[in-house]
């Protein structure tokens, strides 16, 4: 017995020194943290409990067999943030490179599994060089096995990926099915198939930092939600964003509570829409100043900027809100907003997040690049995504609502609950000039008839109340009482039943 | 008295003209452009009126909209403010055609001050001090020697022509004299064409003190003692002070004379002000007269307890004053700051835009904000970016000062840039302190440009404390989630380590009532206030005094602003700040490759395309901003790799514009 707990403790201070010391200094030296600190960040204090240390892989070809180190290159098990239950995993660069063998995926496997088991989220941070090569298809096979239960358990689990290093190959996959992508700047990166083979292939000669750093993908690609400065940073941050999540989709998320009042009145709001229709203002100024304490998450806040997607907490309860940005290209609709917004949007109904749609949209993006690429079908996305929703909506059009991009922004007609106007708000097919220029085209040459009819279109028409006649719109708010209003919606939609049709799944256009 | 009166201004000078009118029970006419829609002043006038677009060209300063708008609204008297055609004689003299008062002096007094040569003239002859000098030519070396010797060393030869420092050199003996004199009219030769030179005494050390006088046509003139101005930025006041702690009584007795007899010399009636350059031993020179009110008035306000606007009012309605110079007496003293939304950081540039958050200091018997805009409106390009003057009051400069300090913290203004953390700083400079003033102190202790470093707070354990009770707060709220798995919920710790910069400090936070005790360094530091989250300002109290600190917290980090210091500190775990040390300094990323706009504008040309060379000096785009355009010229040769924005862009700045090579 002695013998053996001495072997234990011999076995367990091993399997913590990882591929040893000088590959953990090595990877501090790159201004990386190992996959068992990074663990500790994640976590409350001395809350991790860890599995399958002892784990190691089987495989005995190319003198592997004399190379073992427990856990085999992954740290896994669970543990808690502010006392809520998640698993974990962390891929270990100092051993073996973090590569990916049949034994380290099933360690993934199990906590995953468990988690299903339980309800509770995934985490996962990467830091592999890829597959184990010399394990061959066995280790391919190791990321299908994660691969399929990244897919069972979407929608059921909150699952979180954190790219701390290297991720590249078929590794991408497991995090693209994922819920949330984070990167770490500077030190991480995610392709399909790296520099080298792009200058091979293609003759293009790129850097992993230009073709899949942080930057490239928290700006360009939107394959990452946000980017943080350090390790330290990204992981505080994680544990920030798992506050906004319920523990699975059957639970609501979770309450923190504030004292922040519901009826705070923000006066400044009044004059935030501008009197001239064409100049831009900042939407995340609405934003910071409706949701409790000013404190606002945003989710891909370098990409597709003409959309702001993000979450925050109204009286406590986390929300998720989706508003059009008129700072950038107008606020209107494209390939790449559509499917930003479609992804959160989809996300918050599983989760039962409810979500806020702050409405300022001329439309939707005109031209070539925008038809070939198929806007068709990604906008539809969103209109897909808004129209399939359960979870309570809230909509208020601080002014532009143009024509099929109106329909999209969580209108009346896609079930939104609670639809409000601020008096700025101008809900018609198109904005005065383009409709006048179609009824009036006889009138076309004649500016000051055209003057005429514009000043009459709008008139009738740059004004919530048509709307309003429909009961498009539920009320006109002053935009000081926005937080008010917005509170008292959701506190009465808080147990909101309603449930599509069943069906194997919908049939969303991808 | 007068039944309605217009404000021919804008800003905080029209609304604090209202005050008073509105005080006095009289009806106010705001004028406004389109810019000013909806703008503070139209908001506290009884009616205004739209006189023309933006362009102060074109609306506040054309006399005929004005007029205009009284016969519109039938006001009887224009208060003109300061700016615009408040020295204007013409708009005084149409105004009085139409019979409609002007509330300032008569057009004789405007126009004999308003011209340098007249007013020295009727300056010497009434008798006030004027700086020696020769006003003729400087012939040769010689001559100017002479005439050097006769003014007495040291001096100051100057271009005729000059202007923006150059062509000046200053002489201490006939050497420097005759050197001097080649290198000013080569100067003034190559800079103006025109090499004539004059000499003029030169003043070291020189402070800007003024008298305010003000007269009712009556034969009355008072004296209202002095304010000083000598702490400027590029000849724009920043600090005013009354009394000056320079001045003694028979000085002020000596300068309040003399300006009284230039306002006799000119019949002037209204309040006006005597400005004075005055070197370090007291003598005191003319510089010229402001026939208006002055911005830095309520200084003054405060410390004689009058009104100003209220007197001009009753003077110009053909009243007499209600005192005579014995009645006059000094109490306390009264600090100035103009708030401005420019960038201290950014060499001083002009902000514009929305104001997201705008919280002045409460106002009190010691506090008071003139103040032009409100949260959620424009700070315009069109107009001087002023937002603000923040005038605190005490017993004793050291208590105006330290009110100052406390109303400055409480100055909360996010959406633009502003000067508040350089007011600071200066209010805690030893050299303001000490009352060491000169018109060159700003240039000499930053003679590189103000910069964050120049601020180190005064008591770190201050922040470190706050930031500790702040980051305990937020943790102990995240704690309260639901959904906790039950036996073992989260349990806040004590120890913490606050990291600033490279520096790390190890704190013990303990809850108490209202507030944590904080120990750090052995030493028990007690944190109270009634702070709740996403509140922008921290206030209560620190180890028992008074505090008020203005807080944001941004991802990981809590940002503290506090004495004209910015502090940004991580409050971690002692394992995570031990981790900590691990991640990497970054250096910012190296933009000497990039053409970058210096300001936020609109590009309006771009002189260059890829691929082309560019020689140092040669033109590479122009960026329009606050209606000034720009032209970027590149800083050395070079060949364009990419252009990275078009005309027509909306730039932020440091946005790159073109990549070289």
């Amino acid at each position: 017995m002695q013998d053996i707990i001495a072997q234990l403790k011999e076995k367990r201070t091993a399997a913590l020194l990882g591929g040893g010391q000088k590959r953990i200094d090595a990877q501090h030296e790159k201004g990386k943290l190992t996959a068992r600190e990074r663990i500790e960040l994640l976590l409350d204090e001395g809350s991790f409990e860890e599995w399958d240390m002892f784990v190691e892989h089987r495989c005995v070809d190319f003198g592997m067999a004399d190379s073992k180190i427990p856990g085999d290159g992954v740290v896994t098990g669970y543990g808690t943030i502010n006392g809520r239950v998640v698993f974990v995993f962390s891929q270990d660069f100092t051993v073996f490179g973090g590569s990916l063998s049949e034994a380290h995926a099933e360690k993934i496997c199990k906590i995953m599994d468990h988690a299903m088991k339980v309800g509770v989220p995934v985490i996962g941070l990467n830091d592999s060089g890829g597959a184990r090569i010399q394990e061959g298809v066995a280790s391919l096979g190791g990321y299908a096995e994660v691969f399929q239960r990244n897919v069972m358990a979407s929608g059921v689990i909150p699952q979180i990926s954190v790219i701390m290093g290297p991720c590249a190959g078929g590794a991408v996959y497991s995090p693209a099915m994922t819920d949330f992508i984070f990167m770490v700047k500077d030190s991480s990166y995610m392709f399909v198939t790296g520099p080298d083979v792009v200058k091979t292939v293609t003759h293009e000669t790129v850097s992993a930092e230009q073709l899949g750093g942080a930057v490239t993908h928290s700006t360009v690609s939107g394959v990452c939600d946000r980017a943080f400065e350090n390790d330290v940073k990204a992981l505080l941050m994680v544990r920030r964003f798992i506050n906004y999540l319920p523990a699975n989709n059957r639970e609501k998320p979770p309450y923190r509570p504030t004292p922040d009042h519901a009826d705070r009145l923000e006066i400044s709001l009044d004059t935030l829409v501008p009197d001239n229709p064409n100049v831009p203002y900042d939407m995340k100024e609405l934003i910071y100043k409706v949701v409790d304490d000013t404190d606002f998450f945003e989710i891909q806040p370098e990409h597709a900027q003409n959309i702001i997607v993000g979450f925050a907490r109204m009286e406590g309860n986390p929300v998720g809100l989706v508003a059009n940005q008129p700072l950038v290209l107008a606020g209107c609709l494209d390939i790449k907003s559509s499917i930003k917004a479609a992804r959160f949007v989809r996300f918050c109904d599983a989760f039962n997040i409810p979500i806020i749609t702050f409405v300022d949209v001329p439309g939707f993006l005109p031209g070539t690049a925008q038809e070939y690429g198929g806007i068709i079908k990604h906008g539809a996305k969103l209109l897909y995504a808004y129209a399939e929703t359960t979870v309570p909506k809230v909509t208020i059009i601080t002014r532009k609502a143009y024509g099929g991009a109106y329909d999209v922004m969580s209108s009346k007609h896609l079930r939104g609950d609670v639809n409000f106007a601020w008096a700025s708000a101008e809900i018609a097919v198109m904005g005065p000039k383009g409709a006048v220029e179609i009824i009036f085209r006889k009138d076309i040459a004649d500016e000051e008839k055209i003057a005429a009819h514009t000043e009459e279109y709008r008139r009738k028409f740059a004004n919530p109340f048509i709307a309003g006649h429909r009961g498009y719109i539920d009320d006109v708010i002053a935009p000081h009482a926005t937080r008010q209003r917005i509170c008292r919606s959701l506190a009465m939609l808080r147990d909101k039943k309603l449930e599509n049709p069943w069906r194997k799944h919908g049939n969303l256009p991808l | 008295m007068f039944k309605k009166i217009l404000v021919a201004n804008r800003g905080e000078i029209a609304c604090r003209v209202f005050k008073t009118a509105r005080k006095m029970g009289i009806d106010t006419v705001a004028v406004y452009s389109d810019a000013d829609r909806g703008a503070l002043h139209t908001q506290m006038a009884t009616e205004s009126v739209h006189i023309g677009p933006p362009a102060s060209s074109e609306s506040y300063l054309v006399a005929e909209r004005i007029i205009q708008a009284c016969r519109d609204t039938g006001a009887q008297a224009v208060h003109p403010g300061y700016g615009f055609l408040s020295e204007n004689s013409g708009f005084a003299r149409a105004l009085e055609a139409q019979g409609i008062v002007f509330i300032g002096p008569g057009t004789e007094a405007i126009e004999a001050m308003g011209d340098k040569i007249t007013s020295k003239k009727l300056a010497l002859e009434a008798g006030v001090n004027t700086i020696p000098g020769f006003a003729g030519v400087i012939e040769n070396a010689d001559h100017a020697v002479e005439v050097a010797k006769g003014i007495g060393y040291p001096v100051m030869l100057k271009a005729s022509a000059g202007g923006g420092g150059k062509g000046m050199r200053v002489a201490w003996n006939d050497d420097e004299c005759r050197d001097g004199l080649q290198r000013a009219a080569s100067e003034a030769k190559s800079s103006f064409g025109d090499d004539r030179v004059f000499i003029e005494k030169f003043i070291e050390e020189p402070r800007h003190i003024e008298i305010q006088i003000i007269a009712d046509g009556h034969d009355n003139i008072v004296y209202l003692g002095e304010r000083e101005c000598s702490i400027q930025r590029r000849h724009q006041k920043v600090i005013e002070e009354a009394p000056s702690p320079f001045v003694d009584e028979a000085m002020r007795k000596a300068m309040g004379e003399q300006a009284v007899a230039l306002a006799r010399a000119v019949h002037y009636k209204s309040a006006g002000t005597v400005e004075f350059i005055v070197d370090a031993d007291k003598n005191f020179y003319f510089l010229e007269m402001n026939t208006r009110l002055q911005v830095e008035h309520p200084i003054t306000e405060f410390v004689t307890g009058f009104d100003l606007v209220e007197l001009m009012i009753r003077v110009a309605d053909g009243e007499k004053l209600p005192f005579t110079q014995n009645e006059i007496s000094l109490r306390g003293w009264a600090i100035e700051c103009r708030v401005y939304a420019e960038d201290p950081f950014r060499n001083f540039l002009p902000s514009t835009g929305r104001l997201f958050r705008y919280v002045p200091p409460e106002e009190s018997d010691h506090v008071r904000v003139d103040t032009g805009v409100f949260e959620g409106g424009e700070v315009s390009m069109y107009y001087d970016p002023m937002i603000a003057k923040l005038v605190t009051h005490g017993a004793t400069r050291d208590q105006a000062i330290q009110r100052m300090r406390d109303a400055l913290d409480r100055y909360y203004i996010r959406g633009v840039s502003h000067n508040v953390s350089f007011l600071a700083a200066l209010i805690v400079h030893p050299r303001f302190n000490e009352g060491r003033l000169s018109t060159n102190m700003i240039a000499e202790e930053y003679p590189d440009g103000f910069h964050a470093a120049d601020v180190p707070h005064e008591d770190p354990a201050m922040i470190i404390a706050v930031a500790a009770s702040i980051n305990r707060r937020y943790r102990d709220r995240a704690a309260e989630i639901t959904g906790q798995m039950r036996g073992h919920e989260r349990q806040v710790r004590d120890g913490w380590v606050v990291v600033m910069g490279n520096e790390y400090h190890h704190v013990t936070v303990q809850a108490t009532d209202g507030g944590h005790d904080v120990e750090y360094n052995g030493e028990v530091f007690t944190v109270r206030s009634d702070w709740q989250f996403g509140r922008p300002l921290f206030e209560g109290t620190f180890n028992g005094a008074e505090l008020c600190m203005q807080v944001e917290r941004r991802d990981t980090a809590y940002r503290l602003f506090h004495g004209g210091s910015e502090i940004e500190v991580m409050v971690l775990t002692p394992r995570v700040a031990e981790l900590c040390r691990y991640m990497p300094v970054k250096k910012p990323p190296d933009m000497s490759k990039f053409l970058l706009s210096p300001m936020p504008g609109l590009l309006t040309s771009l002189a260059v395309k890829p691929d082309q060379e560019v020689k140092a000096g040669e033109e590479m785009a122009v960026v329009e901003a606050m209606k000034m355009e720009n032209t970027l010229r590149a800083e050395r040769d070079g060949k364009v790799l990419t252009i990275h924005a078009w005309p027509g862009d909306t730039l932020a700045v440091d946005q790159p514009i073109v990549e070289f090579a």
